[in-house]
């Protein structure tokens, strides 16, 4: 079963939906904290602003999460669920995240470029990667966000919009998207059936 | 590199994807939920969906149409029309669509934009304007005039001024409709669509006046549209999005290709 978070930041839908097409047994949870100690893989959606994470904390989600991640079991953050994995962001400097990545999620620079980063951009992906496994050099995913994280040894690929940052984070089971994998046609059903594959 | 994005759109009434313009000489073209698949299959990179009659009746239709249509579709899908109160969007949303896309009533209540972004995010939240240039004003494209209802009822409201403050609300993106181009299949409103783009920092998607090829090559460099939408084009001579995505790659604008 794949635990996935509801922390009241925009809509669940599409990620349930996707998930379930590729033949995932799937429950929602707001604070059932019995429900992540049970659930082989954890995702973690989620778009809008990074304060709505607070409601990680005040469930004692976070430390349910935190729990889950150190037995092993394969969690997934999408979008403001990737950046959560940072020690936090400049969107809500006041709101820690789960720090599994030292760094700090910042905006993209203004003036060049329109922000948000919206629409459909290429990935370049490191080699070692297991859960964009497959995915070919140039293909494209759906990109919609302010915020991202940086490059760094955790980086599994990269994709650049103003300057280049972390499409994709990935160490052991901890892994993140800041593109929408439910969203990114084929390549995006790919890289969640490589997640939903992945072991812990 | 971020691709420009070729967005087609599908005009529903009744539960039914139908043709014509405005609602003069509807003809039935299918089923949303095949033709929306279809148009994903094909390349599209978003697929909009505009419930054109959206009576209060139509409802309950739109949903389950909205429903059926989501299931099986994994590209971004806007939904539009109809579209009054933040409890209207969320229904729009549990039914499966990424976005909504407002107009008329955001314009009679503009806090609608804010109420439905700090909800569901300010990517959810597409803001329609249909313009028209006013030949009276001191600048008649900057300030062209907004009107609602499908274009029939003028507002007062200038263009950029209001793609403005809806941005200040929290709308994700701008569709602009040039009702000068509308129908006319002779080009994109490049000067319109420019001004709205330079005003404000979100993206802009083009509508309206699609005929050709070099339509689409102009209002992605002069008209700087971030997206454009296309519909009557696939009619004439161009059977997909695809096809229209190759030929603009090799003008060389930056398209999702293979896809």
């Amino acid at each position: 079963m794949i635990a996935v978070i509801d922390y009241k930041a925009g809509n669940l839908t599409s990620v349930l939906k996707a998930l379930r097409h590729l033949g995932a047994e799937v429950e929602v949870t707001d604070a059932d904290l019995g429900l992540v100690e049970r659930a082989e893989r954890i995702v973690l959606p989620g778009v809008g602003h990074f304060a709505a994470t607070r409601r990680l904390d005040d469930t004692g989600l976070t430390g349910a999460i935190r729990a889950a991640i150190a037995r092993g079991v394969p969690f997934l953050g999408i979008c403001v669920g990737m950046q959560w994995l940072y020690s936090g962001s400049t969107e809500a400097p006041e709101q820690p995240g789960l720090g599994a990545f030292p760094e700090q999620c910042t905006r993209f620079t203004e003036g060049t470029e329109k922000i948000p980063h919206v629409g459909w951009n290429s990935l370049e992906v490191r080699e070692r990667s297991r859960l964009l496994a497959g995915v070919e050099p140039g293909e494209f995913v759906y990109f919609t966000h302010s915020y991202k994280g940086p490059v760094t040894g955790d980086t599994a690929a990269i994709t650049e919009y103003i300057e280049p940052f972390s499409a994709a984070v990935e160490r052991g089971n901890v892994m993140g998207v800041q593109f929408h994998p439910e969203k990114s046609g084929e390549t995006g059903l790919n890289i969640l059936r490589n997640f939903l594959e992945a072991r812990a | 590199m971020i691709t420009k994005r070729i967005i087609a759109c599908l005009d529903v009434h009744a539960g039914r994807v139908v043709k014509g313009v405005k609602f003069v000489d509807i003809v039935d073209a299918g089923d949303p939920a095949t033709q929306a698949a279809r148009h994903a299959r094909e390349g599209a990179d978003e697929i909009v969906l505009l419930d054109i009659t959206a009576t209060h009746e139509g409802r309950a239709t739109l949903l389950d149409t909205v429903r059926r249509t989501a299931r099986e579709l994994f590209v971004p899908f806007c939904v539009g029309g109809g579209i009054r109160t933040a409890r209207d969007a969320e229904q729009v949303f549990e039914a499966g669509a990424d976005k909504v896309s407002v107009n008329s009533a955001a314009l009679a209540d503009p806090t609608l934009i804010d109420a439905i972004g700090r909800s569901f995010g300010a990517q959810a939240v597409v803001v329609a304007i249909d313009a028209r240039r006013d030949k009276t004003a001191a600048d008649p494209v900057r300030d062209a005039e907004v009107f609602v209802q499908g274009g029939r009822k003028p507002t007062g409201r200038r263009v950029v001024e209001w793609a403005r403050e809806a941005e200040q609300r929290g709308a994700g993106e701008i569709l602009l409709t040039s009702m000068d181009s509308d129908g006319t299949r002779a080009g994109f409103d490049c000067e319109l669509t420019a001004a709205v783009s330079e005003a404000v920092g979100i993206p802009v998607i083009a509508s309206g006046g699609a005929g050709t090829v070099p339509h689409f090559i102009d209002v992605f460099g002069r008209g700087k549209a971030d997206a454009a939408l296309a519909a009557s084009i696939f009619h004439f001579g161009i059977s997909t999005s695809r096809g229209l995505k190759e030929e603009l790659q090799r003008a060389g604008v930056s398209m999702r290709l293979p896809c």
